[in-house]
């Protein structure tokens, strides 16, 4: 068929093609062919304005040379050095115009300027859109006009009959995707098409007419296409039902009038008439969980030829598993059998999606995956590298859960090892690392540190975590593994991949035989590390251990002396002693000079809470090291999570920092530390964070000041609060700083009793702004100069929330709380949260948002459900308990809803708590 | 209300010369609405890809959340481009599709310069493969022949070839793997 598919067109395309070698060759010698370019162009539109020409043609030409002028003229000479010589169909000499394939020709030139000078397309398109905005901004817009023109002539092109010059018009229609108010002009041209008796031409019209129509016009004309649904011609029928799905998205009551005729063409004999059936059936019920349960159902009975239609069944069976509720242990799956089946299948496609379908099954047993290991398999001996990709990732992902099963693919795995594609051969390996067994470790760690460098980021962080799960897996081996991570650590790489090794020593570290050397590896790191915020997070996190390894780990101040008053032991403290000294200045372990001191080893437990909290979830580095200050305010909650967890740490760093200052010690102990907020943009000359404390009726508000201009010093740092946009609050005291250190921390205090007593919690918007006594260094000396004068730098607002006045408060059996509390305190609010990714996601967002402790692990919502319960508890100054009841409910668009109940000991704090809600 | 999420989806079609640069793309996602994204990222997988060799069998790469399977033809690499979760046998099918219905138009005559002497053809083809991202056909045979209008002006449809013109035509096709 190849030999006659052409013959109608073919002379014309082959014929030239001898004849222009030479020019082609001059083409390659002479790059200043660029040149004359433009015109050669301008020559062509000269041609077009020809009289001998016929004028409908000269009408589509003359249109498509201005619109192609103006592309030349907008383009930069930088786009311009962008396009390729042009080809010879380009060049007028080569055909004389008045060949009746000219008019394609022109067309396709659209079409190269649209796909290739690609600003214009942009522009074209933007304008387009634009102008169906704002008709009368754009209509003086060039460009706009000219797009409309092309168009407007294009569908003068309706006119001819040569076949492949309106296959051509239909393309260009849709690459130009008229603005609405012109569409109607082809309207009535591809309607006509539509019932046409040529199926390539229906078929083509209903797909542009479809792509191009609104809603009231699809009205009009569903008629027609209802029929097309069933059309005898499998073209027609596939082109309208998937443009059927892709109109689902704004027309879905339209659509849902066929489904009588979609369920007719789902049994049709052509693969992608069945192929785009099934997938509007399933679009059709796609919100409606019984519905689809049904549709899988009927189409696993009824016989799917279509490939590409199989693999969608096997998706939307996976999901109907997905969705389905667990039952009761060794109960087989509905459905399973009909996956299982399509292992069987004759083809690949369908095998391997019905494999990986099996493969991510939640909790999937041994005797489920061992099917789908088996054509996996084979799969990996095939001679195509897609295949052999897929089959791996797939297994490789299978194995993260289990191993075992895997374990029989190792032979063929290893043999991928030399793959000449290198994802496969990536693949193999973190495959591998995750099914061997101790004795293969040090054979593949060779292997992979050969390719190491040839591999992307992305595949050195799986290869980093495949490493990582090994050195959990072979305690043993830790030495050899240390060692490749250090190797790793000292190439080039990008931040998420250093992250990763960095994350990986940190829990080999774990482990106390490598500790030392982990350490070492880390400090080593710590001095040239580019990356400033993973350096940061290692130097805290090094200091946490170095504490854990002299043995003291009594809270801060515990830490601190721990730090600074003992000189061994060994090299290894010295070394990162060293490194501390360096980072934050020189006085920085001596306690009682300087009132900044604290803020190392409180860091460095404030990095303790985040890490449990984010880095390293449930490892036993937290349990550890954050033993005291944690059990202190998490009530001896027996596992307290990472909110609570970091929570606490965040608190103990806090507390510290107040402590140093005597005139603090008279407000009693701290109720609660807020998170620290910046009041500077990144990369400004002074960097101010602030951290609101409240304790005894008061707000205290530390600042942490860093100058960044090493030319000068400031002296006398405060921060004045501007009260006047804020009730409740009044002014007690201000220690200022003596002096800004640069490029480290210091403290000035503000503190703000709260009028109204300790219950009080006003709230509001304090403008702050810094002022300092300005000495600039005299260049010459180095030395400040004595004079300075008072400058001020203005901050953003300090924002005070009732959020700030409620900290998590640990509780054992939320229902008796509850009940204790007055039901008349009672308040309740529904709230809509529009479209969210998920319960989980959304729920996490509320507590953080509270500021509460999730109760009874509540805080987990069950995969795929659709509404769920959170109990939270917190206290508000004064020790006054507040609880809450949070329920979340998504609807099938995937918004969620959310009805708060709160109980508290007055009915004020209950409705504080929805003033939260309401704030945020 | 967006497409239906379990459909398999094609993210873009690419046909570059043997330089990295453009000769025909076709982008069906909102990924790379601008120009400059649609560069940047066209040089990012040349690059990825022009060292290896994907002469004889298509070869697949994976990178920044998207699959890219790809094959070279004479002085041209043809790309299909998919989401990370979709089945690599099916961008496969689309490429196959691609690079065969395109050696099908231009009789096996595959080089940049008889592309882009033919530009319409492969336009036409990526067309009647790809509707805005959804598969409309795969079999290379009913691209060809829906893009060369066959049956629009009296010929013979492909369905109803006769038996002297389906044999020449698997004669061909046996000759031509033959002679890979």
């Amino acid at each position: 068929m190849a030999a006659t598919a052409q013959d109608s067109t073919a002379p014309l395309r082959m014929g030239p093609e001898k004849k222009d070698e030479d020019q082609d060759e001059y083409e390659t010698e002479y790059s200043p062919f660029y040149g004359i370019e433009k015109g050669a162009v301008l020559q062509e539109a000269r041609i077009f304005h020809d009289p001998n020409l016929d004028p409908r043609r000269c009408s589509q030409a003359r249109s498509a040379a201005r619109a192609r002028r103006a592309a030349q003229q907008r383009r930069t000479p930088t786009d311009r050095a962008a396009l390729r010589p042009l080809p010879q169909w380009e060049r007028p000499i080569t055909r004389p115009p008045a060949a009746p394939t000219r008019r394609p020709q022109v067309i396709t030139k659209l079409l190269y300027l649209l796909n290739q000078g690609e600003t214009f397309t942009k522009q074209q398109q933007q304008q387009q859109q634009e102008q169906q905005q704002q008709l009368t901004a754009m209509a003086a817009a060039g460009g706009t006009k000219e797009a409309s023109e092309v168009f407007f002539a294009a569908t003068k092109l309706f006119q001819a009959r040569d076949p492949h010059l309106r296959r051509m018009v239909y393309l260009c229609i849709k690459d130009i995707c008229p603005g609405s108010d012109e569409v109607i002009i082809v309207t009535s041209s591809l309607m006509k098409d539509m019932n046409s008796t040529v199926d390539l031409y229906r078929a083509n019209a209903v797909r542009v007419l479809c792509q191009i129509v609104d809603s009231q016009l699809l009205a009009q004309i569903e008629r027609y296409l209802k029929q097309a649904v069933v059309d005898k011609s499998p073209v027609v029928a596939a082109s309208v039902l998937c443009s059927a799905v892709h109109l689902m998205a704004h027309n879905t009551d339209i659509i849902k009038r066929w489904v009588n005729e979609v369920q007719e063409a789902a049994q049709s004999k052509h693969p992608m008439v069945q192929f785009h059936a099934v997938a509007l059936l399933h679009a059709l019920r796609a919100t409606d969980r019984l519905a689809v349960s049904k549709l899988v159902t009927q189409l696993t009975k009824a016989s799917i030829k279509s490939p590409l239609a199989q693999c969608l069944l096997v998706r939307y069976v996976a999901q109907v598993i997905a969705d389905s509720q667990p039952g009761p242990s060794g109960e087989a799956r509905p459905f399973y059998d009909f996956l299982e089946s399509c292992l069987r299948h004759k083809g690949e496609l369908v095998i391997f999606e019905a494999a990986r379908a099996i493969c991510n099954l939640r909790d999937v047993s041994a005797r489920e995956l061992a099917p789908a290991i088996t054509v996996l398999q084979l799969f990996l001996s095939s001679s195509k590298p897609v295949l052999r990709f897929a089959a791996l990732r797939t297994l490789n992902r299978v194995a993260m859960t289990h191993p075992m099963a895997v374990t029989n693919c190792n032979i063929d795995m290893e043999g991928l090892i030399g793959d000449s594609n290198r994802s496969i051969a990536t693949l193999a390996i973190t495959t591998l690392l995750k099914t061997g067994n101790e004795g293969s470790v040090d054979k593949l760690l060779k292997q992979i540190g050969g390719f190491m460098g040839e591999i992307t980021d992305d595949f050195k962080v799986v290869v980093v975590e495949a490493i990582r799960a090994l050195a959990v897996k072979f305690p043993g081996k830790q030495r050899a593994l240390m060692a490749f991570l250090a190797g790793a650590l000292r190439e080039e790489g990008g931040f998420e991949y250093k992250k990763a090794i960095v994350a990986s020593i940190l829990q080999l570290i774990q482990i106390p035989d490598s500790k030392e050397a982990g350490l070492a590896h880390l400090c080593e790191f710590i001095e040239d590390c580019e990356f400033t915020f993973l350096s940061c997070q290692v130097r805290d996190r090094a200091t946490l251990h170095l504490a854990q390894l002299s043995g003291d780990l009594g809270g801060p101040a515990a830490l601190l002396s721990a730090a600074a008053r003992r000189p061994d032991p060994g090299a290894l403290e010295a070394r990162l002693k060293a490194y501390l000294a360096e980072g934050e200045g020189e006085e920085e372990f001596d306690l009682e000079s300087v009132p900044e001191a604290p803020s190392t080893p409180a860091r460095a437990a404030g990095a303790r809470g985040a890490a449990a909290g984010a880095m390293l979830p449930g490892t036993t580095g937290f349990g550890g090291g954050g033993g005291a200050p944690a059990a202190r305010g998490a009530g001896g909650a027996a596992a307290p999570a990472a909110v609570a967890a970091a929570f606490n740490a965040a608190q103990a760093e806090a507390e510290a920092a107040l402590k140093a200052v005597p005139e603090f010690a008279a407000y009693g102990p701290m109720f609660k530390a807020c998170p620290p907020a910046r009041l500077t943009e990144e990369d400004t000359e002074y960097a101010i964070t602030a951290v609101k404390h409240v304790l005894g009726g008061r707000l205290v508000v530390r600042f942490d000041c860093a100058n960044t201009v090493p030319e000068q010093v400031l002296q006398n740092v405060t921060v004045a609060l501007d009260l006047s946009g804020a009730e409740g609050f009044v002014e007690e005291a201000c220690i200022p700083l003596p002096q800004m250190p640069l490029n480290a921390t210091g403290h000035c205090w503000s503190v703000l009793r709260l009028a109204g007593g300790p219950g009080a919690m006003p709230s509001g918007k304090l403008g702050a702004v810094l002022r300092f006594t300005v000495k600039e260094i005299d260049p010459g000396t180095g030395e400040a100069e004595e004079e300075g004068y008072d400058d001020e730098y203005q901050l953003e607002d300090l924002d005070v929330s009732a959020a700030d006045y409620v900290k998590p408060r640990a509780l054992a059996n939320f229902r008796s709380a509850w009940e204790e509390l007055p039901a008349e305190t009672e308040r309740e609010d529904d709230y809509g949260l529009g479209p969210r990714e998920g319960l989980q996601e959304t729920a996490e967002a509320v507590v953080g948002i509270l500021g509460m402790q999730p109760c009874e692990g509540t805080e987990a919502v069950p995969p795929n459900a659709r509404s769920h319960a959170v109990l939270l508890s917190g206290s508000f100054p004064g020790d006054r308990p507040a609880l809450v009841r949070l329920l979340l409910g998504m609807d099938a668009g995937g918004s969620v809803a959310m009805k708060v109940v709160s109980r508290a000991v007055d009915e004020g704090l209950s409705e504080a708590v929805h003033a939260i809600i309401q704030e945020a | 209300m967006a497409l239906d999420p379990t459909c398999p989806k094609v993210k873009n079609l690419l046909l570059l010369d043997s330089e990295g640069k453009r000769i025909a793309v076709k982008y069906y996602s909102p990924e790379w609405s601008t120009v400059n994204s649609q560069a940047n990222y066209e040089k990012s997988v040349w690059g990825k890809t022009s060292r290896t060799n994907a002469r004889g069998e298509a070869e697949i790469v994976m990178f920044d959340d998207v699959l890219v399977v790809y094959k070279c033809l004479g002085d041209l690499m043809f790309y299909v481009t998919g989401g990370q979760d979709e089945n690599e046998l099916i961008l496969y099918a689309v490429l196959q599709a691609f690079y065969e219905s395109v050696s099908i138009l231009l009789r096996q005559q595959v080089d940049k310069k008889t592309v882009l002497e033919n530009l319409d053809l492969v336009l036409l083809a990526v067309d009647e493969i790809i509707d805005r991202g959804l598969v409309l056909e795969t079999e290379p045979q009913v691209v060809a022949s829906r893009v060369s209008m066959r049956g629009a002006d009296g010929d013979v449809p492909v369905v109803e070839q006769t038996f002297s013109q389906a044999f020449a035509s698997a004669r061909e096709q046996i000759a031509r793997s033959l002679l890979k």
